[in-house]
């Protein structure tokens, strides 16, 4: 450092000061390690035991399938961006829950053109029309599901069993999920095949143990409410479990109910979705008990073996009403 | 293990109070000078009693004002009014201050000031005892700055059982209430002792946060060997623990009504640092001329609890410190969660300055903002249980009716909400925004 006069080191100071210039901003000055970006890839992380259980159970078509899924719903997101001029958000995690989620509840014999469809409907109309993260009233995949519901009736219910029975079965090359079977044929299915997914269905919803070790996790990490599952869940063993004991011989037993279709991965996956489920407690109750109901009614007296995606998809088109009506006691206010 | 007591709610930043938690406090040397501000607490400012060129001697009154809720401020140092004028002051903007130019006082003239005093406190009247309080200037010194002897004094309609001594400190990186609790345990005992003699017959509680061992061990020792009714109680460590309504929620179970406050629930709440300055100020004479301030951060090399007088320049507790500045990215007065930031380092020490933080890392605001995906986390961490993403909406969209229904004059603005919200939005800051908006609105239509 050379030494300066006083003057000259005053000019100098002055012209520097902007090098050591604070940086102003409203408190609070410190911030939770978790972004929103985390907690959508931890999502995802929470998603692969089911993933790795589809692709054991059903081999190849799973793997084109998710692949096909996932591709589709980032690119869809990226020209989305694209259009509308915004920073690409594909790096935030979202868009492949989507793409995952919605090849989780497609059958293995599902064809790859419906596949892209689901995933472009999906990401471009149930997320992007909306506003894009955050705004959407639906749950992405599920809608895309629901398109293809209604787009492919016969490809959407026609399933094969999995690749571990391929050799047993009568029928090597289609099969009845369980509650198809029980609805149609009233024939159970034996709760340690259908817990470890040995049974035939959509690709991800069929094994409850993988589900599980994915689901417990987003419990407690917190990435997901546990009052939704626990509400969902307990809803349908309750109203489930009331019909079963008025007509044991009509209706399924609770146990049933839960490990067959797609519950667990709905209760644990779906309706958890942070973005299209209640933020107040009550509301939370209120739509996980009101998810039950619909389910319940869907299985048992619908046309459809399978209820949990409009079970879903209603509550979510209810949940800003329950959010509005729910607010919450004010500390210290007095109830008048 | 015994359980703690708490609030609902609430968020566990880190602490970092590792920093300074174990160092005794410092006195700092005399400054040249100090900027004395006429306000540094809530309601009236003062006017000036002194006036350029006059000297002064540490304990003068140099500033008062006549109405009800108002302190006066007092020479921290003796030496020459070498100006008073408007200068740049740690709330923000610039306030009127008296420059005080440090000359120390000829042997043969007073050292020190001190105030006029009841010889005995026990046997004073409450009336006494309030007036040295105000007459020492003590406002409430872990931040907010009310007036202490306008607390001291509630209405007789609002009958008072119970006080609570806030040894909380649940600011990160503070740790300046932990030191007095620790090192000037005695004196505190007494200040709260005084506190109830004022308050008439009441109860003392001692609320403390449990990453305080030795504060609370320490109180406890003391508490039962000097034979006082008071109760020591360790309070789980959570964000905001120290605010007033959560505080007397977790010491009674008792809860502040909704826009009332402590008085409504017959509770008086004072911080470590009021108390022990009532302490100073009703035995000793002396009003409020120094403070404890925890100057910390990992901007500097070496954080330390000092002991400075009021209206000392940031600069040179930030220099005792052994500050690098050209790193520095923010300096706050007080802690991360409610402080203000700083521009100006020039600015003085007030008596509610509880920590000065100076810190290298990026800021919060430098996070990339994400769009709200309702994950809830806001809800689960208000200690008012508002819903702060829905307030921060209606702020946005400019629906303040729906704001005030939803209860946004609630919000004590501790940040919980924003500290939590995984997309980064400035959540309390929307908040701030909503309630200054939504009262221009009553107003205009009142």
């Amino acid at each position: 450092m050379s030494t300066q006069s006083p003057a000259s080191s005053k000019g100098k100071s002055k012209l520097q000061e902007p090098e050591n210039l604070l940086i102003l901003a409203s408190s609070p000055h410190l911030h939770t390690t978790t972004s929103t970006q985390s907690i959508m890839w931890q999502v995802v992380l929470a998603l692969l035991p089911a993933t790795a259980m589809a692709i054991y159970y059903f081999r190849w078509p799973a793997v084109v399938i998710i692949l096909t899924s996932v591709i589709t719903a980032v690119l869809t997101e990226a020209i989305i961006n694209r259009l509308k001029g915004e920073t690409p958000t594909i790096t935030d995690g979202s868009a492949v829950i989507t793409g995952l989620l919605l090849a989780l509840t497609l059958p293995p014999t599902f064809s790859i053109g419906g596949t892209i469809l689901g995933a472009v409907v999906a990401i471009g109309i149930g997320k992007q029309l909306f506003g894009g993260l955050g705004y959407n009233i639906f749950n992405p995949a599920l809608l895309g599901r629901a398109f293809l519901q209604a787009s492919f009736p016969i490809g959407m219910t026609t399933w094969s069993v999995p690749a571990t029975l391929a050799g047993s079965a009568v029928d090597g090359l289609s099969g009845a999920t369980p509650l198809g079977l029980y609805k149609f044929e009233h024939a159970l299915t034996g709760y340690a095949d259908l817990f470890v997914g040995n049974v035939g269905g959509s690709l991800g919803e069929t094994s409850a143990l993988a589900i599980l070790i994915g689901g417990i996790y987003l419990l407690i990490r917190r990435f997901a409410d546990w009052r939704i599952p626990v509400s969902y869940l307990g809803g349908v063993i309750v109203i489930g479990g009331i019909f079963w004991a008025f007509s044991p011989d009509q209706f399924p037993d609770p146990v049933f109910h839960l490990l067959s279709g797609g519950l667990m991965l709905g209760a644990f996956f779906m309706a958890t979705d942070m973005v299209t489920s209640p933020i107040t407690r009550l509301a939370t109750w209120i739509y996980g008990i009101g998810m039950a109901l619909i389910l319940v009614i869907i299985r048992l007296f619908g046309g459809l073996p399978e209820g949990v995606m409009y079970s879903i998809l209603l509550m979510n088109a209810v949940t800003p009403l329950l959010n509005r009506y729910t607010r919450p006691k004010i500390f210290g206010e007095v109830q008048s | 293990m015994v359980k703690t007591a708490t609030f609902s709610r609430g968020v566990h930043p880190h602490e970092y109070k590792e920093l300074t938690s174990h160092k005794p406090i410092e006195k700092l040397p005399a400054p040249e000078s100090v900027f004395i501000p006429l306000q540094q607490h809530i309601g009236k400012p003062c006017k000036p009693l002194v006036a350029k060129g006059d000297t002064v001697t540490i304990g003068q009154k140099i500033g008062d004002a006549e109405e009800l809720v108002t302190a006066p401020v007092h020479a921290s140092i003796s030496g020459a009014v070498k100006s008073i004028g408007h200068f740049p002051h740690p709330l923000g903007g610039r306030v009127e201050m008296i420059h005080i130019q440090n000359e120390p006082p000829e042997a043969s003239s007073e050292s020190e000031i001190l105030l006029d005093r009841p010889t005995d406190w026990e046997n004073a009247s409450p009336t006494d005892l309030i007036r040295v309080v105000r007459e020492a200037g003590i406002v409430g010194m872990g931040g907010a700055g009310f007036p202490a002897h306008v607390k001291l004094n509630p209405p007789p309609e609002k009958p008072i059982d119970t006080f609570i001594l806030n040894g909380c400190e649940c600011e990160p990186y503070l740790t300046a209430d932990h030191r007095m609790m620790v090192e000037n345990t005695d004196e505190i005992l007494v200040g709260m002792a005084i506190i109830c003699k004022i308050l008439g017959n009441c109860k003392g509680y001692i609320g403390i946060e449990k990453n305080k061992p030795d504060a609370i061990q320490r109180m406890q020792e003391r508490v039962s060997t000097l034979n006082y009714d008071f109760t020591v109680v360790p309070l789980d460590v959570k964000y905001p623990q120290g605010a007033e309504k959560m505080l007397i929620q977790s010491v009674l179970k008792r809860k502040v009504p909704a826009g009332g406050l402590p008085l409504d629930v017959g509770v008086v709440v004072h911080n470590v640092g009021t108390t022990l300055a009532i302490h100073a100020a009703v035995i000793n004479g002396k009003p409020v001329t120094q403070r404890v301030v925890t100057v910390t951060g990992d901007g500097l090399r070496d954080p330390k609890n000092i002991l400075a007088p009021i209206g000392t320049p940031f600069q040179d507790l930030l220099n005792y410190g052994g500050e690098s500045l050209s790193e520095t990215k923010q300096v706050f007065m007080g802690g991360p969660m409610m402080g203000l930031a700083q521009y100006d380092l020039s600015v003085p020490v007030v008596k509610t300055t509880s920590g000065i933080v100076s810190l290298h890392q990026e800021p919060v605001s430098a996070i990339r903002q994400m769009p709200c995906i309702q994950c809830g986390n806001c809800v689960s961490a208000c200690p008012m249980n508002l819903i702060p993403t829905r307030l921060a909406r209606y702020t946005q969209n400019q629906r303040y009716t729906e704001l005030i229904d939803w209860g946004v004059f609630n919000c004590i603005e501790c940040g919980s909400c924003a500290f939590v919200c995984p997309s980064a939005i400035p959540l309390v800051q929307w908040i701030r925004v909503g309630k200054n908006k939504a009262r221009q609105v009553q107003k205009s239509a009142s």
